[in-house]
């Protein structure tokens, strides 16, 4: 170990911030860059001087942080995923700001497919009585669906509230109601203001009644280091590596990321969906002879014999393989602008592997503020729906179902003719 | 998990970025690597090292050469590429100029703006379908919207509002011919992680990296490096100031800051600390307009 790796000992957390404009999230985006030191000098003399302001007066508006394009600025709009980064002594951060508004549901897709964890904003004045906005439905559907490990619902403008302790308790039950309705197993709720600060950072002196940590506090210990490790392994290839030739010592590894799991020399390994196998002969990580690697790693993986492996296989342990097939159910969200054509292809790319695919029933749509199914889906599925279909692979895939091992059982489609990205898909 | 498997911030991004070199290198038919010399794209070689070793490169080295660049810059270019025994492929603005499809102002106007001509020129020439480039999101307003694989029109444009989509580490690389991607491995990456991956790694960079006295005049809060193409104004008073560059760009338009760090745990401890964003206190093409960036971007810079 040395200095430049003991910096953030917590490593890296992901998340998405969901909400609108109106609901503070901008600003309370602005708010953890600021207080956390994120924000520079001469990026908050640009924003003195920027001709378009959202609001008047002399504080600091931070939502003009965030808004990164010309385009955005003129219309005072967000309109695409933006990423920003800051950091505490303990880790760092990278957020995923998707717009909140209904038709960028794609944009939320996008955001939350990589996050650890969901913050969800509730502007308290909305409210009130425990009345959930839709939207709110729709953030919460999607983190959900995504499978995101945390959601942290952050109660907003309770300032605007004075800061009653009731308020905060009608919405802390409406969402725990949504939650239950959802399946999502549990959540964290705080209340806050992220124009004043208060539970952002450091504690509110107006919430005595809240005891939890603040904001902050709470992103820095949500777990993460052990994501996936104890699943079973997934090694997807990636890259054969020849180097030397025909020379009897020439070299042959295998390159890829662990999906999943852990991998030590020594162990034998199947070839998926081939059904080959072979024992580790040799582990390299990162540029590094190792013993063992875990998910997460860079590896190259070297064998005791000579098997078939190329691009696009899937290196498992034999007690706990994946399920190889062509047919299979899955959720589709639909990402682009013209809309599913069950009669023609589409490219399937999934890890490493990229074939062909059609779809042979759409089953249902979901309703995106509760997740239920809703019957009668014309045939198609449109930009931002949600829907159930059973699709054919040409190749076989060797994947798991999404809510079991996410690495392993998203994929996306690509349009064949305009090789635009179509879909979001996770398998069942 | 015992103690050897704990990963750091830098082992994530390590991680990330080769696994993102390794889908240019099996997906796309033409890439190659963009290597000026500079901190960020050293940091791309090592990535490269780590993601094929030992094997060669699956992709050329190539810089697109101002003419204005540091000649210490230029030196480190080629020493390295030699080092690691891979190709670099120079293409120069200069030449661009020769040929008539750049046009300057005056001869001694700031070339940044120009090196995208030449890229697109040799993406022609070469038939390049992926460009790796080492920018970062935390850079400036307009990269924090870059995706990872950013796709390029037909004329090298970027268009902000018709981006795909990237989903979770699944990378769409399907380009049309005459199309092509800029892909950004270190996407993630702050300045504060380049240079604690440089001390971890040991990399060797430039020399003007580091502290070293030069001279300067102070200009609209920069300090301008005093050379013959940017002379001092007769209102200007000269300066020998212990300095170095956090960015090495063309010489026209970058500026150092004061600093004594000798080393990268110097520059570190400066960088942990500081108040001013790389680009802003560097470069002085980007003040120009508060969206240059996003419109230079649009026309084909990296």
């Amino acid at each position: 170990m040395n200095a430049a790796n003991e910096f953030f000992p917590d490593g890296v957390l992901r998340l998405i911030t969901a909400g609108s404009v109106d609901d503070g999230k901008s600003t309370l985006i602005g708010r953890l860059l600021y207080d956390s030191k994120g924000i520079f000098a001469d990026q908050l003399e640009a924003i003195a001087r920027a001709r378009y302001k959202r609001v008047a007066g002399d504080g600091i508006d931070f939502s003009l942080l965030t808004d990164g394009l010309e385009a955005e600025r003129e219309q005072g709009i967000t309109i695409d995923v933006a990423y920003r980064y800051f950091s505490t002594p303990r880790r760092k951060f990278i957020i995923a700001d998707a717009p909140g508004h209904e038709q960028y549901t794609r944009n939320m897709v996008t955001g939350a497919s990589t996050a650890h964890a969901a913050i969800i904003l509730i502007d308290a004045t909305r409210a009130a009585f425990g009345q959930l906005l839709p939207q709110t439905k729709r953030h919460s559907a999607i983190a959900r669906l995504l499978g995101i490990r945390h959601i942290v619902v952050a109660v907003n403008k309770m300032d605007l509230m004075d800061w009653q302790r009731e308020a905060f308790e009608n919405i802390r039950s409406a969402y725990g109601e949504l939650a239950r309705r959802l399946g999502i197993a549990g959540f964290h709720i705080l209340p806050l203001s992220a124009l004043h600060g208060d539970n952002v950072v450091s504690a509110s002196a107006h919430t005595p009644w809240y005891t939890e940590p603040p904001l902050l506090g709470l992103l820095e210990s949500l777990p993460v280091a052990d994501d996936g490790r104890n699943a079973p392994l997934r090694l997807p290839v990636q890259w054969v590596l020849r180097h030397g030739g025909d020379r009897i010592d020439a070299f042959r590894g295998y390159a890829g990321r662990l999906a999943s799991g852990t991998l030590r020399v020594g162990e034998t390994l199947v070839v998926q969906p081939s059904g080959s196998e072979a024992k580790v002969a040799g582990l390299i990580v990162a540029g590094r002879e190792a013993g063992m690697a875990v998910a997460g790693d860079a590896v190259i993986v070297t064998l005791d014999r000579d098997v078939d492996v190329s691009r696009g296989d899937l290196l498992s342990h034999p007690a706990s393989p994946a399920r190889t097939g062509r047919h299979f159910e899955a959720e589709l969200c639909w990402l682009d602008s013209s809309p599913l054509d069950p009669a023609r292809r589409y490219l399937v790319k999934h890890g490493p592997r990229v074939t062909s695919a059609r779809i042979l029933a759409i089953h249902a749509r979901r309703d995106i503020h509760e997740l239920r199914e809703v019957p009668g889906t014309d045939g198609t599925l449109t930009m931002n729906d949600i829907g159930r279909v059973s699709l054919m692979t040409r190749e076989t895939l060797a994947a798991d179902r999404y809510e079991d091992l996410p690495a392993n059982g998203a994929f996306i489609l690509i349009d064949e003719a305009s090789h635009q990205t179509a879909a979001a898909g996770m398998l069942r | 998990m015992s103690v050897t498997c704990r990963r750091s911030h830098l082992d994530w991004l390590e991680s990330e970025a080769i696994f993102i070199l390794r889908e240019v290198a099996a997906e796309c038919a033409r890439p190659a690597l963009l290597f000026s010399g500079g901190k960020d794209s050293v940091v791309l070689l090592r990535l490269s090292e780590k993601a094929f070793r030992p094997g060669g490169f699956p992709y050329p080295l190539l810089h697109i050469d101002t003419g204005h660049n540091f000649d210490e810059v230029i030196a480190f270019r080629d020493a390295r590429a030699a080092e690691l025994g891979e190709r670099l492929i120079v293409r120069r603005v200069e030449d661009s100029i020769r040929r008539g499809s750049v046009v300057l102002r005056h001869e001694n106007d700031s070339r940044n703006a120009a090196q995208s001509v030449t890229l697109l020129e040799a993406i022609e020439e070469f038939g390049f379908d992926a460009c790796i480039g080492g920018a970062r999101r935390d850079e400036e307003k307009a990269r924090a919207k870059e995706r990872i694989f950013s796709f390029r029109d037909a004329f090298g444009q970027w268009d902000p509002k018709a981006q795909r989509p990237e989903l979770w580490d699944i990378y769409n690389t399907r380009v049309h011919p005459g199309e092509n991607m800029r892909v950004f491995p270190i996407s993630n990456w702050t300045e504060l992680d380049v240079w604690q991956y440089i001390l971890r790694e040991q990399l060797a960079l430039p020399s003007i990296y580091y502290s070293h006295p030069r001279e300067v005049v102070r200009r609209r809060g920069l300090l301008v490096p005093v050379t013959p193409l940017t002379p001092p104004r007769r209102s200007e008073t000269v300066e020998r100031l212990p300095v170095r560059f956090r960015t090495v760009g063309d010489i026209s338009c970058t500026c150092p800051v004061a600093s004594g760090a000798a080393d990268a745990a110097a520059v570190i401890a400066e960088t942990a600390v500081t108040e001013i964003t790389e680009r802003g206190a560097t470069r002085m093409d980007d003040q120009t307009s508060e969206a240059s960036m996003e419109r230079r971007k649009r026309e084909g810079y990296f």
